[in-house]
């Protein structure tokens, strides 16, 4: 997967007027439309938007796991044909093999990967480490609440190294401190060891105190309403979070988010209507 | 959709009652075991054994009132007339020989059934053609009790072990086939997804998730099949054999011995018991991953 360095600044992710609609009784239901999106290398894009907006749509169809009705959905140039290794996911539902204990979940990538049984023990140990589920390294899904199972999904999505993150809610299911650790480590790993990241989220706080770039959705049909650049420095520290131009771009998106005027669109005239 | 233990194993087939009791007791012990607390703990050690000197006490008296009756002038033989012609078989070697006879026979058929329906399950919830090749037999076959097919199977299959293992090999294969199906259609998609992101191919997904995700319904079907290959081995003994437990009731019919009759019930019931719970054992230790809710 390497991208010849084109002096032009070449996307990482490019959705180009992707619309995906699915059969609903007779007719048909568009989830998403004329959906448009360039993420840059290293970039790090929170999505934010209601219930049912179409976010999980598009990261499936990002994933390899789902296919566009129309346009394209480009990695590295190529267009997306079935998931890849690269392309780290973590799901809304933990979707934990629930056979397999935590350590053995985590492990799950590295063995398809081919890696041998030290490596794979090391990396292992460390992701449980790193998400704190030390003591519960040899439990089965089933005994964990569900921001350990979510946090077993990280583990596993984090283990095999991947250059792009999509992570669905992510963080959704877990209380507000170990939320912020989680967040800090992910931003911490992200500048360290720089991944492109498209985050999908509820929170308009974590949208914001995360990303380079917001972007927000609206429903029916879903579609990209709004962009918000977030130029804030990194690392985002505790002061960042408190500052007042923190709280602009909080209350820019808040906005955006929960005062949706009806039929806009932020790349295009008023969608037409299917 | 997660996976659930498969509806199937409450309306199971002849020992489903057993089994369902035998689930419950499973199911409640390790439920209470996670709560710190003595006091639930204590309650439901004191519920199970309130529970098994109930059964206990329900043997005895179910005992005793046959005894009753063979004393009162039905034609029932007494308790220990049924033990010493049990003792009797035992020391002559007919029960064993009986005993192994319908034993190889049912095993033999059910391994065989079982091993035949495991795969053709997994390709009908795989493939679509396989489903559509298979599908109207199984459902056609399905409805028809295998031993209505002895007749014709002794026809074609002549008298020997083969006509006896083939249908109770059918008995296991229909309820076996139908579950692991089930199971395999059954998959959650996302567990699917998530091992294709980590960048797994069709054959490991089939090894390393499809089998696993299946497993619980699978061995309902097996439990249910073998349940099935029993009921119908003893039945097509007692049409055609020249040893077996079916076969010496059959025989001990004609000279009106009701002690060996009593002898072979008791024999079969208690085999059936024992494999079910085998089954049971292997289907807890293989599925205790699942949730339940
Ligand atoms: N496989 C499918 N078949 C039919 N409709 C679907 C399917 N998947 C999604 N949809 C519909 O598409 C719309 C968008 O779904 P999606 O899961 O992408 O929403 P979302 O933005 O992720 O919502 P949430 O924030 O609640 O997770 C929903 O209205 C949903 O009902
Ligand atoms: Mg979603």
């Amino acid at each position: 997967m390497t991208t010849i360095d084109t002096p032009r600044d070449t996307a990482k992710i490019s959705v180009r007027d992707v619309r995906k609609t699915f059969p609903l009784r007779n007719e048909e239901f568009v989830a998403l439309e004329r959906v448009s999106l360039d993420i840059a290398d290293n970039e790090f894009v929170t999505v934010v938007g209601p219930s049912g907006c179409g976010k999980s749509t598009l990261m499936n169809i990002l994933a390899g796991l789902d296919e566009p009705t129309a346009g394209h959905a480009q990695v590295d140039g190529r267009d997306v044909a079935g998931p890849g290794p690269e392309r780290g996911v973590i799901f809304q539902q933990y979707a934990l093999f629930p056979w397999l204990t935590v350590r053995k979940n985590i492990e799950f990538g590295l063995k398809v990967a081919g890696l041998g049984k030290a490596e794979r023990r090391a990396r292992t140990d460390h992701f449980i480490r790193l998400v704190g589920l030390d003591q519960f390294a040899d439990a089965l899904p089933k005994m964990l609440s569900g921001g350990m199972k979510q946090r077993c999904a990280i583990a596993r999505a984090y283990a095999v190294d991947p250059s792009i993150l999509l992570m669905d809610e992510p963080f959704g299911a877990l209380d507000a401190l170990t939320r912020v650790t989680l967040q800090e480590q992910l931003l911490d790993t992200w500048s360290r060891e720089k991944r492109t990241v498209l985050f999908i989220t509820h929170d308009v706080d974590e949208a914001v105190f995360l990303s380079n770039r917001v972007v927000v959705m609206a429903a029916r049909p879903g579609r990209i309403y709004d962009v918000v650049d977030v130029d804030l420095p990194y690392p985002r520290t505790e002061e960042v979070r408190l500052s007042p131009e923190f709280a602009a771009l909080r209350n820019r998106v808040w906005t955006s988010v929960y005062h949706q005027t009806p039929g806009t669109a932020a790349d295009a005239s008023p969608t037409p209507s299917a | 959709m997660t996976t659930s233990t498969p509806s199937v194993a409450r309306n199971g087939p002849d020992q489903g009652g057993g089994a369902a009791a035998g689930d419950a007791a499973t199911t409640t012990a390790p439920a209470h075991r996670q709560s710190g607390r003595p006091a639930p703990r204590r309650r439901a050690t004191d519920r199970r054994h309130r529970l098994r000197l109930l059964n206990a006490l329900s043997i005895v008296g179910g005992i005793g009132i046959w005894w009753i009756l063979a004393l009162a002038g039905f034609q029932f033989p007494t308790p220990p007339e049924v033990v010493a012609t049990g003792a009797e078989l035992w020391r002559d070697g007919t029960l064993q020989q009986d005993v192994l006879a319908s034993l190889g026979r049912v095993l033999t058929g059910f391994l065989l059934g079982s091993a035949v329906a495991v795969p053709v399950g997994f390709l009908m919830g795989w493939y679509t053609v396989a489903r559509g090749l298979f599908e109207p037999w199984i459902q056609f076959f399905r409805t028809i009790p295998p031993l209505a097919l002895l007749p014709l199977v002794l026809v074609l299959l002549g008298i020997g072990e083969l006509p006896k293992v083939f249908v109770i090999f059918l008995a296991a294969f229909l309820a076996c086939v139908i579950s692991t199906y089930q199971g395999v259609v059954g998959v959650d998609r996302t567990l699917i997804n998530a091992a294709r992101v980590l960048g797994a191919k069709d054959g490991r997904i089939f090894v390393r998730v499809v089998i696993p995700a299946s497993t619980p319904f699978i061995l309902v079907g097996m439990r249910v099949g073998l349940g099935s290959a029993w009921a119908t081995l003893v039945a097509a003994e007692l049409l055609a054999a020249q040893a077996g437990l079916g076969y010496r009731m059959q025989q001990a019919q004609l000279y009106y011995d009701l002690a060996t009759i009593f002898v072979g019930i008791i024999a079969i019931g208690i085999l059936g018991l024992v494999m079910d719970r085998l089954l049971l054992l292997a289907e807890t230790r293989l599925t205790g991953w699942q949730e339940r809710r």
